[in-house]
C-alpha cells in the first residue's frame, strides 16, 4: 500500500513548459515557509490531533499491562506488577485454549478464505457475457456490506436449530440438525461465514490486475497452440503473483486477529473452547471479568507479535524478488 | 489484433483466436455459478420473504411462504423498542456521516501539498503508520470513558470520525485536481478556505459520495462499539438490538398487534427485525455497486 508522498500537484505543474522561469529568488528560510503555508496548518490541525488523542494516546494506556490496573484505583494508583501478568499468561489455559483456536481458524482462512477470490475471478473472468457477468459481481459483492449481527442472523435462521434447513432434515426424518452450535465443526463454520461475506468482495482487485494483463499476450499463446487451461496457468496467474504476494503479507500481519465481531457474537452459543480467541479473551478476561492487567497484556503482546509478522513478511517478499507494501 | 479491434467486435462475442468452449465446460461453469448465486442469495431471500410470512406457515416452517402478513411489522413498531434502535442508528449515520467526510476532506487537502508545507510529511507518515497498529480493546476503553463519552452517543462517532485509508483515497483525488484551476482563483484572492468550499469540494463531489457511502455503511453497521461504550439500552443502536432478540432469545417487549390477538410467532419477528436492519444498505447498495469498477478503490489500493 505505497502511496506517493513526494508527488503534489504543484510539483507536476512545475515541470509542464511555460514562459521562462525569472530568476530564482534566495530559498525562503523554514519560518518564512510555515508563514506563508500557515493556512495549511489550519487544515492539517484538527486532524492531527485527532489521530494522536484517539490513534497515538491510548498506545499510552497499555501500560497497565505492568499493573495489578483496577477502574476505580486508575493508573495512578493501580500497583505496578513488573512482567507478572505476562508470566501469568503462558500458564493461563484459557490464553492456550484461546491461541490454538486462534491458529487453526487463521490457517483454514488462509487455505480456503485466501484462495477463493482467486479461483472466482477466475471463474467470472472467463465468463463470455458481460451481462452475466456484471449480475453475478453485483450478487456477490452485496454481503460484504452486511454487518457480521445481521450475516449470523441470517446464518443462523437457515442453519441453526429451527431454521430452514433443520426444518427440511426434519421432514425427511433427520431430526435435531443445527449447524450453528456443533462445536466440533464450528472453526470450518467461522471460515464458510467469512467466504459467504467476502469472497466477492475480494475479487475485485484480482480483477484489477487482470485487467491490466495486455490482450497480446493471450492472443500469441493461443497462435502458439496453448489451450485456455494453459493459458491462465501461464499468463493470467502469474499476473496475479504481486496482488496476492501483497494481500498475504497483509493476511500474515494479522494472523492472531480472526474475525473478531463473528466470534464474540457466537461465542454464547458455541461455548469458550471451541470459540475463545485472542481477541474475544482480551475482552471477556478484561472487560467482563474484570483482570484488566491481564487482558492488557495479552491484547499488547499480540499486537507486537503481529507488528513482528508483517515487519518479517515484508522482508522475506522482498528477498524472495517480489515487491514488499513498505 | 489491438484491445481497440478487440473492443471493436461488441463485447459478447470472442475474439477470432478463442476457441468457443465446449458445452460440457459451458454445462459445469454455468452450475457452479448458478450454485454460487443462490447461496448469496437465497437466505436473504428467504429471510425477507419469511418475514411477511403467515402466522400458520411461519409456524410450520416452509421453504417459501405463498400466504403473506404485515403482523411482524405492525407488532415491532408497536412495541418502540426497535423503533428507537432504528432512530438511534439513523442519528449515528447521518451526523457521523457529515462529520467524517468534513474531517477527512479537511485533513486531505491540508496534506495535498507535503513538499510545500512544512511538517506535512511528517503528519502524513503518522496517519498511515495508524492502518497498521491498533491500541486494543481495553486503552481504547480507557480513553472514551477518561474523555466522559461512556453512554453517550458521541462514543459511537467520535473515536473513529476519521479513516486514515479514506482519507489517502480523497487526498490522491484532491492531488490530481486541475492545478490552473486553483492557482487562478488564488491569483484572483480566493482565500484557501473559500477555494476548499468553492472549487475543490464541488470538483471532488464522485469521491465524496463514495467515500460518504463507505462512512455510512460503517456508522450503521456499528455493533462491537456500542456493546463496549454503551450501556442505556435506550441508547442502543440497530445492531444490539438486533443481537439482543435474534441472536440472545431476548423477547421483544411490547410486540402485539393488538393487547387480545394473539402476537405473531417469535420467527417472524426476528426476520422482520433482520429485514428492517438490512433494509438500508439495500437501499445504498446499487449507488455504492456503481462505483466499484470506475478505479476510485482499486487505484487507491495499488497506490
Amino acid at each position: 500500500m505505497s502511496v506517493n508522498i513526494a508527488e503534489s500537484p504543484e510539483a507536476r505543474t512545475a515541470r509542464a513548459p511555460g514562459p521562462p522561469a525569472p530568476p530564482k529568488p534566495r530559498k525562503p528560510s523554514l519560518r518564512q515557509r510555515i508563514w506563508r503555508e500557515r493556512w495549511a496548518y489550519t487544515f492539517i490541525v484538527p486532524g492531527a490531533l485527532f489521530f494522536l488523542v484517539f490513534a497515538y494516546v491510548p498506545m499510552l494506556g497499555n501500560v497497565v499491562a505492568f499493573q495489578d490496573y483496577s477502574p476505580f484505583r486508575g493508573i495512578e494508583g493501580s500497583p505496578w506488577v513488573g512482567f507478572a501478568n505476562f508470566t501469568a499468561i503462558w500458564t493461563d489455559p484459557e490464553v492456550l485454549t484461546a491461541l490454538r483456536n486462534t491458529l487453526i481458524i487463521a490457517v483454514l482462512q488462509l487455505v480456503f478464505a485466501f484462495t477463493a477470490p482467486i479461483a472466482l475471478a477466475l471463474l467470472l473472468n472467463s465468463l463470455i457475457s458481460e451481462r452475466a457477468k456484471r449480475f453475478v459481481q453485483t450478487v456477490v459483492y452485496l454481503p460484504h456490506f452486511l454487518s457480521w449481527v445481521i450475516v449470523i442472523s441470517v446464518w443462523q435462521q437457515v442453519l441453526g436449530g429451527g431454521g430452514l434447513v433443520a426444518g427440511l432434515l426434519d421432514g425427511m426424518g433427520m431430526p435435531g440438525f443445527d449447524a450453528m452450535t456443533n462445536a466440533d465443526t464450528f472453526k470450518l463454520l467461522v471460515v464458510a461465514q467469512g467466504m459467504w461475506k467476502d469472497v466477492g468482495w475480494g475479487t475485485i482487485i484480482f480483477f484489477a490486475a487482470i485487467a491490466g494483463i495486455p490482450h497480446d499476450r493471450y492472443e500469441a499463446a493461443a497462435i502458439d497452440g496453448a489451450t485456455p487451461w494453459q493459458r491462465t496457468w501461464h499468463i493470467t496467474l502469474p499476473a496475479l503473483v504481486p496482488v496476492a504476494t501483497l494481500l498475504l503479507i497483509l493476511n500474515i500481519g494479522s494472523i492472531l486477529t480472526v474475525g473478531f465481531e463473528q466470534l464474540l457474537l457466537q461465542q454464547p452459543m458455541v461455548g469458550a473452547d471451541a470459540a475463545q480467541v485472542l481477541d474475544t479473551f482480551v475482552y471477556f478476561r478484561g472487560v467482563m471479568g474484570g483482570q484488566w492487567g491481564i487482558a492488557t497484556a495479552a491484547g499488547l503482546l499480540k499486537g507486537i507479535i503481529g507488528t513482528i509478522l508483517v515487519l518479517s513478511a515484508n522482508r522475506l517478499a522482498k528477498r524472495l524478488g517480489g515487491e514488499g507494501i513498505f | 489484433m489491438t484491445a481497440a479491434t478487440l473492443s471493436r467486435q461488441g463485447k459478447n462475442s470472442l475474439p477470432p483466436w478463442m476457441s468457443p468452449p465446449s458445452v460440457w465446460v459451458r454445462a459445469v461453469k454455468a452450475l457452479v455459478i448458478v450454485l454460487i448465486v443462490i447461496t448469496m442469495i437465497y437466505p436473504l431471500v428467504y429471510v425477507i420473504a419469511m418475514s411477511f410470512a403467515s402466522p400458520s406457515q411461519a409456524r410450520a416452517g416452509v421453504v417459501f411462504p405463498t400466504e403473506f402478513s404485515l403482523d411482524a411489522y405492525r407488532a415491532i413498531f408497536n412495541g418502540g423498542t426497535v423503533t428507537q434502535g432504528l432512530t438511534n442508528s439513523l442519528f449515528i449515520t447521518v451526523v457521523g456521516t457529515i462529520l467524517s467526510l468534513a474531517a477527512t476532506s479537511m485533513l486531505a487537502w491540508g496534506l495535498a501539498r507535503t513538499r510545500q508545507v512544512p511538517g506535512a510529511k511528517a503528519v502524513l507518515i503518522l496517519v498511515l503508520a495508524t492502518m497498521f497498529f491498533s491500541a486494543g480493546i481495553i486503552p481504547n476503553f480507557m480513553l472514551v470513558k477518561y474523555l466522559g463519552l461512556l453512554d453517550s452517543t458521541w462514543s459511537l462517532i467520535i473515536p473513529g470520525l476519521i479513516s486514515a485509508f479514506n482519507m489517502i483515497v480523497i487526498r490522491n483525488f484532491f492531488q490530481g485536481l486541475p492545478e490552473e484551476l486553483i492557482e487562478a482563483a488564488r491569483i484572483d484572492g480566493a482565500g484557501e478556505w473559500r477555494i476548499f468550499l468553492r472549487i475543490v469540494l464541488p470538483l471532488s463531489k464522485p469521491v465524496l459520495a463514495v467515500m460518504g457511502l463507505f462512512y455510512a455503511v460503517g456508522y450503521w453497521n456499528t455493533y462491537f462499539n456500542a456493546l463496549l461504550y454503551i450501556n442505556d439500552s435506550e441508547k442502543w443502536p440497530i445492531q444490539v438490538v438486533l443481537q439482543q432478540y435474534v441472536l440472545a432469545g431476548v423477547q421483544i417487549p411490547g410486540a402485539v398487534v393488538s393487547p387480545d390477538a394473539p402476537p405473531p410467532p417469535g420467527v417472524t419477528l426476528q426476520m422482520a427485525v433482520i429485514v428492517l436492519a438490512t433494509v438500508p444498505i439495500l437501499v445504498v447498495y446499487p449507488f455504492l455497486q456503481r462505483y466499484f469498477t470506475s478505479g476510485v478503490l482499486t487505484g487507491a489500493i495499488k497506490g
